[in-house]
């Protein structure tokens, strides 16, 4: 049976596509802010582009913070997506603001170091052991375009809870593209721009809700 | 560098049909784009690209419904240009399913616009595109001018002045066409493209003069993160993935196909 995936809308940039791409792979899509059934989706999909502090105040406008926090607390699932992935930290630091995330991991979203910005294109990602996410695609490259993320996450496991799986990609400096935590995914890439290996890693997590 | 140079295949989009011209001149039908973007997807291209150059800016919606079927076939980046002149328009071919949109002569003419669609979008949305031609005439001091109307008015301004005060005003790339070199299918404007990067961070997509595999190593070697080309594409004069194997050939990174 199909998964209903809803695609959070706060007003957030080109989501048609994530929501394409999911249907794509066999997925019920509907691009929603209603409370209800962002918490009724067996999976959520929070993108994002452009400012870390625009994103928060779209987010905070449909009680995204709220939805999340319900919806990890009841183990359903939510993928973020670029900034959707960089909102997950303790903080944002661009342009010199420190902006509240949603704080669902430590650490804080600062800008890469590299001689080229944004970061733009194709990289490669090293996957962590273990990963579903990444199953099959490994070895693929993924479409980025950002010029901040977090380098790293200190969040160890419990008796009950897995550590989180962290994959790492290197422009300029060596910074987290994706996290596997339990229900919360995230991708500082876009899947949904990834060509098949991005179907197919949205395919996987499809294979998790 | 794990970071792939990107192989860029233009589509000049004219009322919704492929079209692609000597210097935009002796306009000759090439295809649908959806299709055509379809194809390149599936023959490695790293984005595509659209240039809308209908005559008439009435009917917008031809345009927003070329965007809206390539976005929901091909899942690569898109990026669109030609007429953007709002927030407004960006608005809707964001919406579309455009990942980027370029600016050029609007740019030109109200260069604050580049700060409002990165103020609004993110720097990451917005590609600068510059058309520059060699002159000698005294503003030009890094002797490349920016021209408008496909290569044919001179607009007085120098183009590394420009480019460096777009970005500074919020573009996240620059699309560099020499206008030199466009339709001469002679290769890339290797000086323009060296001159440009000596200046400007932000990644840089060289375009005007494919016409041979070989073309494609120099434009890297001056400093292209990217090389954008049309017609020789078009007409299946070269495929994209002997470019990217003449690019491999030369250590330099690119993205394979599954």
């Amino acid at each position: 049976m199909s998964k209903n995936i809803v695609v959070l809308d706060y007003g957030s940039g080109n989501i048609r596509s994530a929501q394409k791409s999911l249907q794509h792979v066999g997925a019920n899509v509907v691009i929603s802010n209603d409370f209800q059934t962002c918490l009724d989706a067996d999976g959520l999909v929070i993108p994002g582009v452009g400012a870390f502090a625009a994103c928060i105040d779209g987010i905070r406008n449909v009680r995204g913070l709220e939805i999340v926090d319900k919806r990890l607390a009841g183990s359903r699932f939510v993928l973020g997506i670029c900034v959707g992935m960089q909102i997950m930290f303790e903080n944002g630091l661009e342009h010199g603001v420190k902006t509240q995330g949603l704080q669902q991991w430590p650490g804080d979203v600062t800008q890469i170091d590299a001689t080229i910005l944004p970061h733009m294109g194709w990289n490669n990602i090293e996957v962590s052991q273990g990963s579903r996410l990444f199953d099959g695609v490994a070895e693929e490259k993924f479409y980025f375009v950002h010029s901040f993320a977090a380098k790293n996450l200190d969040l160890v496991g419990t008796e009950k809870i897995d550590p989180p799986l962290k994959h790492y990609t290197t422009h300029g400096e060596r910074f987290l593209s994706s996290v596997e935590n339990g229900p919360l995914s995230a991708t500082q890439f876009h899947p949904e721009k990834s060509g098949e290996a991005g179907l197919q890693l949205l395919a996987n997590w499809l294979g998790c809700v | 560098m794990p970071l792939a140079t990107r192989i860029i295949p233009c589509l000049d989009v004219d009322n919704g049909r492929v079209v692609k011209g000597i210097n935009f001149k002796n306009l000759v039908d090439a295809g649908d784009p959806v299709q055509l973007a379809k194809m390149y997807a599936e023959q490695g291209a790293d984005e595509i690209t659209f240039l809308d150059i209908s005559a008439s800016r009435d009917n917008k919606e031809t345009m927003l419904d070329v965007v809206r079927k390539t976005a929901d076939a091909v899942f690569i980046p898109l990026t669109v240009g030609g007429g953007i002149k709002s927030v407004a328009d960006v608005d809707y071919l964001l919406r579309a399913g455009a990942d980027k949109i370029s600016i050029n002569t609007s740019a030109i003419n109200n260069p604050d616009l580049i700060n409002e669609i990165s103020n609004r979008f993110g720097s990451q949305v917005l590609v600068i595109s510059i058309d520059a031609r060699r002159t000698s005439e005294k503003y030009a001091t890094s002797g490349f001018e920016v021209t408008t109307h496909g290569g044919t008015k001179s607009c007085g301004l120098d183009a590394l002045a420009w480019t460096i005060e777009a970005v500074q005003r919020g573009a996240g790339e620059v699309l560099l066409n020499s206008m030199d070199k466009d339709g001469t299918k002679d290769g890339f404007d290797l000086e323009l493209i060296e001159i440009i990067r000596s200046k400007v961070s932000v990644p840089l997509i060289a375009s005007g003069g494919a016409g041979k595999v070989s073309d494609f190593y120099p434009a890297v070697k001056a400093g292209a993160n990217a090389l954008l080309a049309a017609s020789v594409f078009h007409f299946q004069d070269i495929k994209i993935e002997d470019v990217k194997k003449e690019l491999q050939a030369n250590n330099v990174e690119i993205r394979s196909q599954i």
